[in-house]
């Protein structure tokens, strides 16, 4: 049984301007200790997922269906107060933005022990150790120092790091980080990534990693989903996406990537475009939800949604021509 | 253009359909539209609207001379006759009451539009230019820290005491609270990138004071105004309850109340009815403020 | 043949309140003398991490705001001391497009008046017609829809809204064009996108683009040069061919290991600086990179090293480490060794 099984989710916002089908019948699953990364650009819906994990989504305007399992327990059928019990204890989140994320007018050490003092019952002084042996963890200079700092008085790069030395606390299995190091400077980056990585050696938790930026998903994923409007359109382990794409939104993605050293080797450095723009998620679409935009769409595609099927091992694609689509990659 | 029928060809797996959440919303559009969506709006333009067209239309609605004395009649309870009954010297309440609205009325959207454009330019003009700033600033909060009461007791002393002397009374000193919102939205503004790009642009600085903030302090200034008339009504009411607004003369709410203070235990009618639709008139201004903040914050107006 | 930009040791300082009461003013010193230049058709990238000062340099070029000290030269005519009204016609000469596709459109006006802003402002067409032709020409080069003039911004996706913004820098037909972060918020396929376009239109239109970004790979698609800046100064320049093939400065290196590759697997020399970087109110005395430099030697400490020619032609760095003798020095050695 997997960690955490997401069968058929959907979830739909409802606003003045007409219903948006932000996730619609996404199904995935992440094993213990694994590293999924979730792809997409602005608008598929990957953060919307992540939140509903946590069901942070507020309920209206957003409607949620489908069935979201940790443990084989239900998380969508439970009171507040048992969800309550599982976020920052089984399942932890690591947010995008640390300055917002992080109360500006508490302690560092104050805001770890909180979630310390609520999960596990330590009392202040057992807290604040642990506390200090959290940031230590997350590699920052002077842990007893940081405990009494307010987060402004920390660089972005710090902050982050306080921010996943909350998450990891009390231990979660499950960690859901939702675009960690993208407000991060590039080299600040490089160091919050190598503490991911080492952190998932000694944590030893599963992580579902939310991001648009493919270099990221290349070196801490072991799987990878692609989202778009709403939809999952393809899954697999890391290195076989890279190397044979399958669905052509995949394809286009990797085409427009840019690729560090591309001037050195002679190689053609114009970046490949994915020709129009995302759908708009208030319209019902009929067909697949890429066909408006997708070199190889017919009328099938336009017609007719693919279904998400496994096209070799372990690698799923949503396209009508996935087979045909690696034959010309 | 819907997608043309097909027949799915064998081996082609079709993805599940997924069931709608949500039934479909269609918003209605339209000031119709905005109206249901914003009930305060509604509720408080309709009483207000209500309370001018009674003040327009006071001759047409069964008023007789608001000023004519009858002591024959005096402090008559309400009745068939007078409606609102009849004050201390026998003028009949319900006319002096619904000529009353047009003072409070006038005074309410006077002060209003007299603060709000001069509070406008004053902050616009500090906001933009930064030498200017400092001194304007310091001249605002000065004119902040008068007390409108005792400044429109000055000006009454000064002046011989008229609806207009009354207006001047209560403006003054709401014109800072306006220019200090008005400027902390042009600071705002100011950093705008599309402020910059019409810097870039070639743009003169009183067109992008024209063209690129004011349009944007508009939806603040609105609401601030509908505020200030509220306070301004209720100002006036006090000022011409303590003998320092509108001349006797001229039926005001505030000077009905006043004429009826004495009497009032005994007597309590003649203090009731202004009381009452003063009341009602400033609660229709105040919805009518919270409303259009509500429905001009573009943050909040996504949201069902 | 002069460049059509040259910008000569540009400071801007930023004052600072410290100390009780706001007295003892400390500087910010986002620019410390920057030099640069841009010739005619070229792109020039400005690179750099947050804080690094490289907007700044941008908007002093544009005229922004004062400048402390230094030189601002577009086409052999100094601009950064002219007064406003001297200024105007001069800025018909460059244009920009910014970071935020969202607010760097007024949202209160139709998408025709924002792009026709600049053509009115410099006389370039006066009557109807003439305007609503040249916004139809430029609607085309920036491959947007003609039907768009009318539309508001807010009905517009980013990528969209960049397109208005760089229809409206063309507008009034500059030499050169600061794109300052002009693709940063947009996402991968649409940054794919913008940067073509705007690659495709310099060939077109022989445009000068200073390029700001913090973002390395996508620079290399579509720059000639490369100045990468730190903490108010420029560590580094050379054409783009010598900046990713064989860096001359640690900060370059450092940069350019560190940015994610999409190849899963791939062997990575990763070059992890140590701590963060330093307050611009303070810098380091000597090098102001070398709190942080992993090849750090003494001299580092106390000298600044002066931006000078190494190598080829047209490469410049500020590092002591290039006055040693190739062998000596760890990122030549390295480079041979590979």
């Amino acid at each position: 049984m997997a960690l955490l099984e997401v069968e058929n989710l959907q979830v739909h916002f409802r606003t003045l301007d007409g219903v948006t089908r932000a996730v619609d019948g996404v199904s995935f699953h992440v094993n213990e200790g694994e590293t999924l990364a979730v792809v997409g650009e602005s608008g598929c819906g990957k953060s919307v997922t992540a939140m509903s994990i946590l069901r942070l989504v507020p309920e209206p305007p957003g409607r949620i269906a489908g069935s979201i399992r940790f443990q084989g327990r239900e998380l969508l059928t439970l009171s507040d107060r048992e969800m309550r019990g599982i976020r920052g204890n089984d399942i932890s989140m690591v947010f995008q933005e640390p300055m917002t994320s992080l109360n500006p007018v508490l302690t560092v050490g104050r805001q770890i022990r909180e979630t310390l003092r609520l999960h596990q019952g330590l009392d202040n002084k057992a807290a604040t150790a642990r506390a200090v042996e959290m940031l230590a963890l997350v590699g920052i200079p002077d842990p007893r120092q940081c405990v009494r700092q307010f987060p402004h008085q920390l660089s972005g790069g710090m902050r982050q790091r306080v921010m996943i030395a909350i998450a990891l606390a009390c231990n979660p299995k499950l960690l859901v980080a939702d675009e960690p190091t993208t407000a991060l400077d590039v080299t600040i980056q490089a160091q919050v990534l190598g503490l991911m990585q080492e952190l998932k050696r000694r944590v030893g938790a599963a992580i579902v990693l939310i991001t648009h930026d493919l270099g990221v998903v290349a070196e801490v994923a072991e799987r990878v989903m692609v989202m778009y409007a709403g939809h999952k359109v393809e899954e697999a382990p890391v290195a076989e996406l890279f190397r044979a794409p399958l669905h052509p939104y995949t394809q286009g993605l990797l085409g427009a990537v840019p690729k560090l050293g591309s001037s050195l080797t002679g190689a053609q450095t114009r970046l490949a475009e994915i020709p129009g723009q995302v759908p708009d998620l208030k319209l019902r679409i009929e067909g697949c939800v890429f066909a408006g935009r997708c070199a190889l769409a017919t009328d099938l595609c336009r017609a007719i949604a693919p279904a998400l099927e496994a096209k070799a091992q372990r690698h799923f694609a949503a396209c009508h021509f996935a087979p045909r689509a690696a034959a010309a990659a | 253009m819907s997608a043309p029928i097909v027949t799915v060809p064998p081996g082609i797996a079709v993805a599940p359909e997924m069931p709608d959440l949500w039934s479909a919303v269609k918003p209605p559009r339209g000031v119709i539209g905005f109206l249901r969506r914003h009930p305060t709006v509604a509720v408080g333009g309709m009483l207000l609207l209500l309370m001018v067209l009674m003040a327009v239309l006071a001759p047409y609605l069964g008023t007789v001379d608001p000023t004519a004395l009858a002591p024959a009649r005096r402090t008559r309870a309400p009745s068939a006759n007078f409606w609102f009954g009849t004050d201390m010297l026998g003028r009949d309440i319900y006319s002096r009451v619904v000529y009353g609205a047009r003072v409070s009325l006038t005074v309410g959207f006077a002060v209003a539009a007299l603060a709000s454009m001069t509070g406008l330019a004053i902050g616009l003009f500090s906001g933009f230019v930064r030498w200017a700033d400092a001194i304007l600033q310091r001249v605002m909060d000065g004119l902040m820290s008068i007390p409108p009461i005792l400044l429109a007791v000055a000006l009454m002393a000064l002046t011989r005491g008229s609806v207009g002397s009354v207006v001047a009374a209560i403006t003054i000193p709401e014109i800072p609270r306006v220019s200090r919102l008005v400027r902390s939205v042009v600071l705002s503004l100011r950093d705008q990138p599309y402020v910059d790009a019409a810097v870039v642009a070639g743009t003169r600085t009183p067109t992008i004071i024209l063209r690129h903030i004011l349009p944007n302090t508009l939806a603040p200034i609105t609401v601030q105004a509908t505020y200030i008339c509220a306070s301004a009504m209720i100002v006036e009411a006090i000022l011409s309850f303590i003998g320092a607004g509108t001349p006797p003369t001229i039926p005001s709410w505030g000077n009905i109340m006043a004429e009826g203070r004495a009497l009032w235990q005994v007597k309590p009618f003649i203090v009731f009815f202004p009381a009452a639709f003063l009341s009602v008139t400033v609660l229709a201004v105040n919805l009518l403020g919270d409303g259009l903040r509500d429905a001009l914050d573009p943050r909040l107006a996504k949201a069902l | 043949m002069s460049a059509l930009l040259e910008v000569n040791d540009l400071k801007k300082h930023f004052p600072v309140r410290s100390g009780r009461f706001g007295f003892g003013a400390a500087w910010l010193r986002a620019v410390d003398g920057v030099s640069l230049h841009v010739d005619r058709g070229e792109t020039l990238a400005l690179v750099g991490e947050s804080g690094c000062g490289k907007s700044t340099v941008g908007r002093a070029i544009l005229r922004l705001f004062d400048i402390t000290a230094g030189q601002v030269v577009l086409d052999g005519r100094r601009i950064d001391d002219l007064p406003a009204d001297a200024m105007r016609p001069l800025r018909r000469r460059m244009q920009a497009v910014f970071q935020d596709p969202f607010s760097s459109l007024n949202p209160r006006m139709r998408v025709r008046d924002i792009v026709a802003e600049p053509m009115r402002n410099f006389a370039l067409a006066t009557t109807r017609r003439e305007i609503n032709q040249r916004i139809n020409v430029l609607m085309d080069k920036v491959r947007l829809p003609r039907d768009a003039v009318g539309r508001w911004p807010h009905e517009f996706s980013g990528g969209q809204r960049q397109r208005i913004g760089i229809a409206r820098a063309l507008a009034a037909e500059p030499d050169l064009i600061v794109c300052d972060e002009a693709v940063s918020a947009l996402d991968v396929s649409v940054k794919a996108q913008i940067v073509n376009l705007l690659d495709d239109l310099q060939q077109e239109l022989g445009l000068a683009l200073l390029f700001i970004s913090h973002d390395l790979a996508i620079v290399e698609h579509m720059t000639h040069r490369v100045a990468v800046m730190y903490l108010g100064k420029i560590v580094e320049v050379a054409p783009k061919r010598n900046i990713f093939a064989a860096p001359r400065h640690p900060y370059t290196r450092a940069l350019l290991s560190a940015v994610p590759v999409p190849e899963p697997g791939a062997a990575r020399q990763r070059i992890i600086l140590k701590g963060d970087v330093p307050s611009p109110i303070n810098p380091p005395a000597g090098c102001r990179f070398h709190t942080r430099c992993p090849y750090v030697f003494e001299r580092c400490r106390t000298e600044e090293p002066e931006l000078r020619l190494t190598g080829d032609g047209r490469h410049f760095a500020a590092c002591h480490l290039n006055d040693l003798p190739p062998a000596e020095n760890p990122m030549t050695s390295a480079i041979v060794a590979d």
